[in-house]
């Protein structure tokens, strides 16, 4: 075998290895994309009740909770960007990264200092790169969290935003996630969480155009709205990890599926390229038996004189 | 027929029971509460503890809530807990291991999860 159809040979195995991999992730990701999505729906019944729930003590009660009341000059932000723990998934950490930048300089150029909190070791490895202060970050769930996770990252953004600013605390919350749209559409969006907006919130719980009813609170609306307002936080925390985890895995599903067409394009054009190879080969050998027989057939003829 | 409410009970992560009732029975940081249909619009606290659904077929329905909420308002009525499990589904020996492991590790957290569990168990 020439060494060009050597090369050839090799090359394609090569790929066609690599292609077995690809594929193989795309159908783990499709599949778990399905499981994900199953999560989201599942956990759906309670964020909208607690919505609910929290609109009906918001704007049924006159209680001015440090949680709903905007701080006339806010001057610390907390972020939560949400990534992914592996790559091979496109564009679907960087673009959640890059929101977070996005969201970082309009913060700042509103005179807010600006303190990150981190999931997924893409964004810890992104921040750490560039040596960036990170207040705290969890790694290791991002592609099946739950609820306890987000119980975990909840807890020191609540502290946070409880605390006093001049002590370290924070005036707003904010998050950063991958929205799961559809199969083939992931957005990377960012929302304020807390100081809770109630025109935010009364739109999406009174579409329908219910009206809230007066209610009786027990013990007492402060109260209701104290043990509230963790549990808020907490599910749209569990809300966002959940799509963020279906937009991973449709995200790598999508960059192994086109990592496979790729392979496949690039076996065609080698096993092509190694005929001609081939081809070029037997040729070449051809010309050289006739090219041998005629010289024998000549010489022959020479010594017969 | 009989007034009757109907009742969703979700925990974060599932819908836990959802039906008709008569009466349910929870536990607010200020006591026990009874709703029946027609109740005026309420918001309360729970504390861990059994919740008693009294099905409009007559049956009744245990769960164990850890912590969460009760909201009533036009006859619907919806019981929001972190962890909420329906006491058929509790499974007693592994709930005593638990309450035993709990007290040998002095966690009083899990110990008290583990004797909801029991005792909504027990009421059933």
């Amino acid at each position: 075998m020439g060494a060009q159809l050597r090369v050839y040979k090799r090359r394609i195995q090569a790929v066609t290895a690599t292609k077995k991999i690809t594929k193989a992730m795309e159908m783990i990701a499709a599949s778990r994309i399905v499981k994900a999505q199953r999560k989201v729906a599942a956990s759906q019944p309670y964020a909208t009740e607690l919505t609910r729930a929290v609109t009906a003590v918001a704007t049924g009660s006159d209680a001015n909770h440090p949680l709903t009341t905007e701080v006339e000059t806010p001057t610390r932000a907390a972020v939560l960007l949400i990534t992914s723990d592996r790559g091979l998934a496109g564009g679907y950490s960087s673009n959640a990264i890059k929101a977070a930048e996005r969201l970082r300089e309009r913060l700042a150029s509103e005179g807010k200092e600006v303190d990150t909190y981190i999931v997924g070791r893409k964004g810890v490895a992104y921040y750490g790169f560039r040596e960036r202060k990170v207040a705290e970050s969890w790694t290791g769930f991002t592609d099946n969290p739950a609820y306890s996770d987000a119980k975990r990252i909840a807890a020191p953004l609540i502290e946070a935003i409880q605390s006093e600013t001049a002590e370290g605390g924070v005036d707003e919350l904010h998050i950063v996630f991958t929205e799961f749209v559809s199969m083939m559409t992931q957005n990377a969006v960012d929302a304020r969480m807390l100081p809770l907006s109630l025109d935010e919130v009364a739109g999406e719980s009174t579409r329908k155009g219910e009206i809230l009813p007066l209610f009786e609170f027990e013990p007492s609306a402060e109260d209701v709205l104290d043990a509230l307002l963790p549990r808020y936080v907490e599910s749209r925390i569990y809300n966002a990890l959940l799509q963020a985890a279906a937009s991973e895995h449709a995200a790598r599903r999508r960059a192994m599926k086109s990592a496979t067409d790729n392979a496949g394009d690039l076996i065609k054009s080698l096993s092509r390229l190694a005929n001609a190879a081939r081809q070029a080969e037997i040729t070449q050998e051809i010309s050289e038996i006739v090219g041998g027989a005629s010289a024998l057939a000549d010489a022959t003829a020479g010594s017969d004189k | 027929m009989a007034a009757e409410l109907h009742v969703e009970l979700v925990a974060a992560d599932r819908s836990v029971w959802s039906g008709e009732a008569t009466l349910v029975v929870a536990r607010t940081t200020s006591g026990d509460i009874g709703v029946m249909p027609g109740h005026q619009p309420l918001l309360g606290v729970l504390e861990s503890g059994p919740v008693t659904i009294r099905t409009s077929e007559g049956g009744t329905v245990i769960a164990a809530v850890h912590g969460g909420f009760i909201s009533f308002a036009d006859d619907k009525l919806s019981l929001l807990a972190e962890i909420a499990e329906l006491a058929d589904e509790i499974d007693v020996e592994r709930a005593q291991r638990a309450l035993e492991l709990a007290k040998s590790d002095a966690d009083a957290a899990a110990e008290r999860r583990a004797e909801i569990r029991l005792r909504a168990v027990a009421v059933h």
